[in-house]
């Protein structure tokens, strides 16, 4: 913290006070209200509610479709991370080495971050359509491939379609960090050790740790959350339920099924393993990288 | 020689990478310039047809048997007036949160700064319809302020403000006091110059954010008049070439922002000199 500092006065809460009201109002009395709800069951009639403990909790936990939404939602994240960062890593590399058109290649590679994943869910629909998607045709020549009926290709359809903007972001990120580490390490590296393929793995890759972690938990969250406009506009869950995020499933049984009791108690479920997940990384992963 | 060769190597990469990102993007806006019969006869196209401004027009101004109430045009002011609504006031609620945690010495300052960030951790897809009964009984579903204020709950930018404000010099504090300036006055006259390109940055990336938004405008806009860009995709019918062309220009908006303002936004956001 600073060690020149104002006394603390009421003109604190003055800067203070837009964003704490709108956090308390349109944030804080919502989760609240999401607690209210996954402890409480409306009756069949809508006449009032009543307090029943866990029950929506241990309904969803025997409910089958919930396990198969974590079960996607595990997979789908780590595929996610994995192709996203290695990617995003590899073409990193290669536009830090190059000595020229180093800020085209940025350019060219910056611009899809922008889009909105319904956006690109949109238009991987039309790769994907039976009717004219080339990738259909593609895939489907060569295994059968059937996203309506087959739930290992509707997943290669979504991780397809998920991956394609997120490795912008994370190339981004990861030639900041390339870019980032001193001229005189890669120097005094280059004189150690000349396989370049070698010092990559024992020099630049360490000094990239804290670039790469934040990056697994941008592309955890972007897997978590961002996703849903993609699932939203491409497989909706198909074959049947099988390519629903916890969010999605979450959003879709409490706007189709209207069990607010149901999809509250699975808000709480995510926001408990968003917790942990970053619990997990401040404890184990902070503490164990260097930062220069 | 080696390394004329693996520059070599480097650039073919690279060349792969931006054409996995722009072939997808090229076939859908030169499919976007033929006739419906062309492609569903003969599907995607590689190379521009004649249609475009036919096709393009269109859908800007149709109104009536495409989108029953609203142009395609009236949507692109919508996600405009929601995006920039958002940009500004997240950005200047967080910079002022941002200055208060920094800035000033309390016994509650651990207290103030999780209140702040623990919001981080829930994102409004886990609040989703609590934040729509509020919404409704405040009044404020189908309205702008509806679609840009629970979108702007955010502490993300207050996060990178204070991480850029624990940067600056204790020196600029003393110097401001010694010349007399009240919190105020150092915090608009000092402090905020300062942060401009952390400024920008911020717009930047909570323009795209709000422009991109798909979920919370489904929900909070049952009147055709607030419908945003990105959540009439679902909403769109019509002829696959008009929604090959509605696809692709509300990509236009955002990728535009980013390729312009690039430099500012990596700068902000990396801290660059």
């Amino acid at each position: 913290m600073k060690k020149v500092q104002f006394k603390s006065s009421y003109s604190q809460y003055l800067f203070l006070a837009p964003q704490l009201g709108i956090l308390l109002i349109f944030l804080y009395w919502p989760i609240i209200q999401t607690f209210r709800d996954a402890f409480t069951m409306q009756d069949a009639f809508g006449f009032g509610t009543q307090f029943v403990w866990f029950d929506n909790f241990l309904f969803i936990f025997d409910d089958p479709a919930y396990w198969i939404a974590f079960k996607f939602t595990i997979i789908y994240s780590f595929v996610i991370t994995l192709i996203t960062a290695s990617i995003g890593l590899l073409l990193a590399v290669q536009a830090n080495n190059v000595m020229h058109g180093k800020s085209a290649y940025k350019t060219l590679l910056i611009w899809p971050y922008a889009i909105a994943p319904a956006v690109v869910g949109v238009m991987a629909n039309y790769f994907f359509s039976e009717r004219f998607g080339l990738l259909y045709h593609l895939f489907n020549n060569l295994w059968g491939f059937n996203w309506y009926e087959s739930v290992f290709d509707s997943y290669i359809y979504l991780i397809i379609a998920g991956s394609w903007k997120q490795i912008s972001a994370n190339f981004i990120f990861f030639l900041a960090g390339l870019q980032a580490i001193q001229r005189s390490v890669i120097e005094a590296s280059m004189i150690d050790c000349k396989n370049s393929i070698r010092r990559f793995w024992t020099i630049t890759f360490p000094l990239l740790m804290p670039t790469t972690f934040f990056l697994i938990i941008i592309n955890i969250t972007y897997a978590f959350f961002d996703t849903f406009g993609i699932i939203d506009t491409t497989t909706i869950g198909a074959p049947s339920g099988e390519t629903r995020t916890l969010v999605y499933k979450a959003y879709m049984d409490g706007f189709r099924g209207l069990d607010l009791g149901s999809a509250g108690a699975q808000s709480i479920m995510m926001m408990f393993i968003v917790l942990v997940i970053t619990i997990f990384q401040f404890r184990y992963i902070e503490g164990r990288i260097h930062y220069n | 020689m080696t390394r004329f060769i693996t520059s070599g190597f480097s650039h073919f990469i690279l060349f792969i990478g931006i054409l996995i990102m722009i072939v997808p993007v090229w076939m859908i806006f030169a499919s976007s310039t033929h006739t419906g019969l062309t492609i569903n006869t003969q599907g995607l196209q590689m190379f521009l047809g004649d249609s475009f401004y036919e096709n393009y027009l269109r859908v800007l101004l149709y109104k009536g048997g495409f989108f029953k109430e609203i142009t395609a045009l009236k949507m692109f002011l919508n996600s405009f007036i929601m995006a920039t609504g958002v940009a500004i006031l997240s950005v200047i609620t967080s910079l002022m949160a941002a200055y208060a945690l920094v800035y000033y010495r309390t016994k509650y300052a651990t207290l103030l700064f999780w209140i702040i960030f623990v919001t981080i951790l829930v994102p409004l897809e886990l609040r989703i319809f609590p934040t729509y009964s509020v919404m409704a009984e405040l009044n404020l579903v189908n309205s702008y302020f509806g679609l840009i204020v629970p979108i702007s709950a955010s502490a993300i930018a207050t996060l990178f403000f204070r991480q850029f404000y624990k940067t600056v010099p204790d020196e600029l504090l003393e110097s401001a006091k010694l010349d007399g300036a009240n919190t105020w006055r150092f915090f608009v006259d000092f402090l905020v110059p300062l942060s401009k390109t952390m400024i920008v940055a911020m717009l930047i990336f909570m323009f795209v954010f709000g422009y991109n938004q798909y979920l919370w405008p489904l929900l909070v806009t049952s009147s055709e008049q607030y419908w945003t860009v990105v959540m009439g995709l679902k909403m769109m019918s019509g002829s696959i070439v008009h929604r090959f062309a509605f696809v692709m220009m509300s990509m236009v908006p955002p990728i535009l922002i980013i390729i312009v303002l690039q430099k500012h936004f990596i700068k902000g956001v990396f801290q660059d000199k």
